[in-house]
């Protein structure tokens, strides 16, 4: 490899006795407290501020009107427009999820069932939200397209079994997706 | 000694050092966080207070966050405290306390406000008027190194050796400018009672504003002409302040980027705490300090001090709480000055710390001593002497420069 020789940049006296850089520092750290102080620091607009520097106060102000379209978020099952679960169990999620997160008991559909044609759905769907890293991977991966991640971020519990969301509340999460849902394209 | 007076100052005690000084430590701390926030462009801590909401109100009471240290405190009390087993356990021990400790016994020598009166019974609101009170400062103040270093050595393992034999170097080093920079100021009041010095200042002008109460003794010329060695010494004790507590630019013993937390790495829980009180301890007691000696220690200046010392309700001379209070406000501007440099300036490289004070603080100091004692004795003097000492300080001054410059090593060339 070739030695490069670096030139320490030769520093006059006022460079060197440190005192004016030290006033400009002041006066940096200064304007910008002063700033945050009346919420006029740069970039407190379009970061939504609260008031005092570029923060915006958590439980008072939200972000969620700010949340961008590809924003990912908890991942959620989804019915179709007839009420039918489209996740047909294929566990194909549970084997690409990363950190697997994705536990799936499969069960056949009785032929009673007005959905009998499908042949499977899940009888347990659970998801570990301690564990889930938001990638998307479940999203890319079904065939089906019934599982998306949607924009909620809020979870929180006391226990870990309560992190844990069952099958009920992934769908209250996930709700209804009507229309043709193509995932490559914008939602329709 | 009667009982009266032994009440008086155990009185004394108690409301100057645990209800005054104690309590500006978490205020120090608060305005630590909200303030390095701000100049961040955050918000910092300002939720802690009385939930309200959990009671059914509509609102928490907030107090700007003012509790949050109190939340801090419980924190670390309730932590464990972990005592790891390779370590010297007295020492161990010792340690924190002996940080603290000196930190708050400096506190007896610095004068708080004028005399307050009741009865016709005068009491100086300090807790003891020393006829040596910097010399006390300094030799009480320099006790709490032996706490950092044991708390160095005694932890047994590598990075808080290292960050206590730094501090050990470091604090001795400043100890020497410290002590020669207020030796001008000391000539110039031709008193060593902290007492007398404020007294002095409150009747003739601060020392960095001699503005006002000018007479015979105390013209304004003599006052402007010692405002040079004054504002130098000013910047050397300052500056040495920071290297004695420890504070940002000169925090070499608990860099985290080398030291991971220097010499309290091992530390947990209260004894973590008492480190942490001890170092914003001294910073308080260092502000104080350079109040005093510089900035007028209680005086409100501008010749208002002689009216406010004579308000009084019937008997009650109650000038000196009006005086505290200006003391007080003058600290806490202080300390956030010592905040503001915090989050200003970048850390030192420890070998130019060790430069700059050996090298030019305690030569600048030294030279200072001269200046300020050439201008002290100017009006005795015949003209030609003076000009004689002028002539000698600029010779010593341009000596020391040009010994300092010549003895500056050249990084040698490794490879040509
Ligand atoms: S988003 Fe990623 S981590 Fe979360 S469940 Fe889907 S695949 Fe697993
Ligand atoms: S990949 Fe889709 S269809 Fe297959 S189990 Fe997962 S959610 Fe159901």
């Amino acid at each position: 490899m070739a030695v490069v020789k670096l030139q320490r940049p030769k520093l006059n006296f006022g460079e060197k006795i440190y005192f004016g850089a030290l006033i400009k520092g002041f006066f940096l750290t200064m304007t910008h407290a002063v700033k945050s102080l009346l919420g006029k620091s740069a970039g407190a607009e379009s970061l939504a501020s609260s008031g005092l520097g570029v923060t915006m106060q958590f439980p008072e102000q939200r972000w969620d009107d700010h949340l961008p379209e590809y924003y990912r978020g908890a991942p959620a099952l989804v019915t179709d427009e007839q009420g039918r679960e489209r996740c047909v169990s294929c566990q194909l999620c549970e084997f690409i999820c990363p950190p697997k997160a994705i536990k799936i008991t499969p069960m056949e559909i009785p032929s009673d069932d007005p959905w009998a044609k499908v042949e499977k759905r899940p009888l347990e769907f659970d998801i570990d939200m301690t564990r889930c890293i938001y990638c998307g991977m479940c999203e890319e991966v079904c065939p089906e397209q019934a599982i998306y991640l949607r924009k909620d971020y809020l979870f929180a519990g006391f226990s870990r079994a309560e992190m844990v969301h069952d099958k009920k509340r992934l769908y209250e999460i996930g709700g209804v997706r009507v229309g043709l849902v193509n995932k490559w394209n914008e939602l329709k | 000694m009667d009982l009266l007076q032994i009440a008086i100052i155990i009185t004394k005690i108690i409301v100057l050092t645990f209800l005054v000084v104690l309590p500006l430590v978490p205020v120090c701390v608060y305005f630590e966080r909200r303030f390095s926030a701000v100049i961040q462009d955050r918000v910092g801590p300002n939720r802690v207070g009385i939930p309200l909401t959990l009671l059914g109100f509509k609102k928490d009471f907030h107090f700007f966050g003012l509790i949050q240290p109190i939340a801090d405190g419980l924190k670390l009390f309730l932590k464990e405290d972990f005592t790891p087993a390779h370590v010297r356990k007295v020492f161990y021990w010792m340690a924190p306390v002996l940080t603290v400790v000196p930190a708050l016994i400096t506190v007896c020598v610095v004068p708080f406000g004028s005399p307050i009166s009741l009865f016709g019974h005068c009491e100086k609101l300090v807790i003891a008027d020393l006829d040596i009170g910097p010399l006390f400062v300094f030799s009480v103040a320099s006790l709490s190194i032996y706490g950092i270093t044991l708390a160095g050595w005694s932890s047994n393992s590598k990075f808080p050796f290292i960050g206590g034999v730094r501090s050990t170097a470091q604090m001795i080093s400043y100890e020497i400018a410290l002590g020669l920079s207020i030796i001008p100021v000391l000539m110039y009041f031709g008193e060593l009672n902290l007492s007398n010095i404020v007294q002095q200042q409150a009747d003739h002008g601060w020392l960095l504003l001699p503005l006002w109460g000018h007479d015979a003794d105390h013209t304004l010329t003599s006052k402007l002409l010692f405002w040079f060695p004054a504002a130098i010494a000013f910047l050397i004790f300052t500056i040495s302040i920071f290297a004695e507590t420890n504070r940002m630019p000169f925090d070499l013993p608990e860099c985290e980027t080398e030291l991971v937390g220097g010499y309290h790495t091992e530390y947990s829980s209260m004894k973590f705490a008492m480190f942490f009180m001890g170092e914003y301890a001294a910073m308080v007691i260092g502000s104080a300090m350079i109040i005093t000696l510089f900035l007028g220690g209680w005086s409100i200046g501008f010749g208002l001090d002689a009216y406010v010392a004579k308000l009084h309700i019937g008997d009650f001379y109650f000038g000196g709480f009006i005086h505290m209070g200006c003391f007080l406000t003058k600290l806490i501007g202080f300390i956030l000055f010592f905040i503001l440099v915090r989050w200003t300036v970048p850390r030192f490289r420890y070998d130019q710390l060790m430069k700059l004070g050996w090298v030019v603080f305690f030569e600048a100091a030294l030279i200072n001593v001269f200046l300020a004692a050439l201008i002290v004795a100017a009006p005795e003097l015949k003209t030609a002497i003076i000009g004689i000492g002028a002539v000698l300080l600029v010779v010593l001054t341009a000596a020391v420069i040009w010994v300092a410059k010549v003895s500056e090593e050249t990084p040698k060339v490794l490879r040509a």
